[in-house]
């Protein structure tokens, strides 16, 4: 493949499972040196197209190509040059550390002095060298994702491939976990990562595709999306238990572009939020919160699929 | 130069198999102990003097410690090599998920399997070399081909590691292996000719001792370190055994892709 070729090239990608469709014919290419990323909520079918693209799960219908190789035929050759963080770990946890980083090194056939200099460099990366001696059972839950994340890297791939990589951490160890993927990806690695979690993918990814149902729904850089599918800035009002079920839109219909009502709070999709606040509070609202923000994929998510992204 | 794949995986297991080594070598030398001395020496010194002198004649003109060694040897690899078939693969699977972390690298699932298979021989030639210097200590081995039943012994193991190992790839939970131990490998260990001659099992019941792995997997390591064994008898039992290793590593070339690539 020439260097300007991309890195995956899905068309009309398929995964059925028995009679369940949980990847529908979507398209989409990841060229070298992006941040990629699939967001949407559970059961998009988000897992099913990064194992696909993984080389673990055959493909239904459609085609595939990675590094422009065909992953039937070309799984193993595929592999070799990719660095795979699986949404659940999958570490030996019974070893140390470096025992972890040896054996997957081994898995890829590498040298053993190449090993250990690689494991040295990314137990540094990943503020892991003080435990390379320990056993990971005793880490904790972001110390293990940091070092799948670390053993993923230990081939130097050219493709990295994130399952959910900080779905289950406390915000500081998902900060640490981004930190780092944001270092990788100046480095140029090309990173494909699934989230849930619209800063997630705000933060790291140059352009995503939002997936529903097996599907595309939108494909774009954030900042794009938002700009196509959202207004600048949100208002959010709460109101006391029972009133925002008594509440006359219609009074404020002219106030934002459009109002999206969710369980507990309005959404108001305006350029301009605090004029938006000021005009709502003339009209006769009483929220007993106002929060003026600016929009995020989570709102793009809520326009295109009616529903929120993380119940 | 490339290493085999099935190798490297082997590697995963010896690795992790240096901070286990101890323990293990301790208990594949005091189970042999331990069998040898209640049952070879004590229960075997009342055989031996049973049937007014005669115990002996009905084993062959051998005493009871000499009958039993190598029968306990091919029933402990069957042991050993069902515990290492279960919960460790199920491990693979479900726990640690070792098998799916492979997967994501250039190995394949037929490699994990046959990388597997070989992890399990090295740990029943470790097991059963240890047996026997045991039994030999107890002056239970009489000749030297009984070496030869070390070999014997490792594919006896095998004849129940590949077709467990298969089928524990099909095993969502291990609430299943307590009764496979129970209700399948105890009974074998008890009626397939370790501790008595399947003669005096009633005719009805025989057969079905003959196609169990075990009692080829008894006879042949028995018949080897007694120097007492005709080629075809040999043959037999190898190609019985052989075939179990066979028909259970296919098979779980199949269960463990139908587990890993879905």
């Amino acid at each position: 493949m020439t260097p300007t070729e991309p890195l995956i090239v899905a068309r009309a990608l398929t995964k059925r499972f028995g009679t369940f469709t949980a990847v529908d014919g979507v398209d989409f290419e990841v060229a070298r040196g992006e941040a990629f990323g699939f967001l949407g909520p559970n059961g998009a079918g988000k897992s099913s197209t990064m194992r696909m693209i993984g080389c673990v799960s055959p493909v239904s219908g459609g085609a595939l190509r990675i590094f422009g190789l065909d992953p039937h035929s070309d799984g193993p050759r595929i592999r070799a040059r990719l660095g795979v963080v699986p949404q659940e770990d999958t570490l030996d946890t019974e070893l140390s550390v470096a025992e972890n980083l040896l054996i997957y090194g081994r898995y890829f056939d590498m040298r053993r002095a190449l090993i250990r200099e690689r494991t040295a460099e990314l137990l540094d990366f990943f503020q892991l060298a003080e435990r390379a001696g320990d056993q990971v059972e005793k880490l904790s839950g972001g110390m293990k994702r940091r070092l799948t994340i670390a053993r993923a890297l230990v081939n130097q791939p050219e493709l990295v491939l994130m399952d959910e990589p900080t779905t289950g951490l406390d915000p500081q160890a998902r900060h640490a976990v981004w930190d780092r993927l944001y270092r990788l990806k100046q480095q140029g690695v090309t990173l494909v990562l699934t989230t849930h979690y619209m800063d997630e993918a705000e933060q790291l990814c140059d352009r995503l595709v939002v997936m529903d149902g097996g599907r595309i729904a939108a494909t774009g850089s954030p900042a794009e999306l938002i700009r196509r599918y959202s207004t600048r800035e949100v208002l959010e009002l709460r109101f006391g238990v029972g009133v925002q079920e008594t509440l006359d839109l219609a009074v404020i219909d002219d106030v934002a572009d459009r109002i999206e009502m969710l369980p507990d709070r309005l959404l108001l999709y305006t350029d301009d939020g605090d004029k938006a606040a000021a005009v709502v509070s003339q009209r006769g609202y009483r929220p007993v919160s106002v929060l003026a923000r600016r929009s995020t994929l989570e709102d793009v998510f809520l326009h295109l699929t009616g529903r929120t992204l993380v119940d | 130069m490339a290493t085999p794949p099935a190798v490297r995986v082997l590697e995963h297991q010896l690795v992790a198999y240096r901070r286990a080594w101890r323990g293990s070598v301790v208990s594949s030398f005091c189970t042999p102990v331990l069998f040898l001395a209640a049952m070879g020496l004590g229960l075997g010194s009342y055989v031996d003097k049973g049937h007014g002198g005669t115990g002996a004649a009905s084993l062959g003109g051998a005493s009871y410690l000499v009958f039993l060694a190598p029968g306990l040897l091919a029933a402990t690899a069957a042991q050993v090599a069902t515990a290492e078939s279960t919960y460790p693969v199920m491990g693979g699977f479900r726990w640690q998920r070792y098998f799916h972390a492979a997967v994501a690298t250039p190995i394949r699932s037929g490699d994990i399997v046959v990388g597997w298979l070989t992890w399990e021989a090295f740990r029943l030639f470790l097991t059963v070399t240890v047996f026997l210097g045991v039994s030999a200590l107890f002056g239970a081995v009489r000749t030297p081909s009984a070496v030869l039943a070390i070999p014997a012994a490792v594919l006896t193991g095998l004849a129940f590691g590949a077709p467990i190992t298969a089928y524990a790839a099909t095993r969502d939970s291990d609430a299943s292996f307590a009764a496979l131990l129970r209700f399948g490998v105890l009974p074998l260990f008890l009626f397939s000719g370790t501790f008595f001659p399947i003669a005096q099992l009633p005719a009805a019941v025989r057969p079905l001792a003959y196609v169990t792995p075990l009692w080829h997997g008894v006879d042949l390591c028995r018949r080897l370190a007694m120097g007492d064994i005709s080629p075809a008898r040999a043959l037999v039992h190898l190609a019985f055994l052989s075939a179990f290793v066979v028909a259970g590593g296919l098979a779980a070339t199949r269960t463990f892709a139908r587990r890993l690539e879905l």
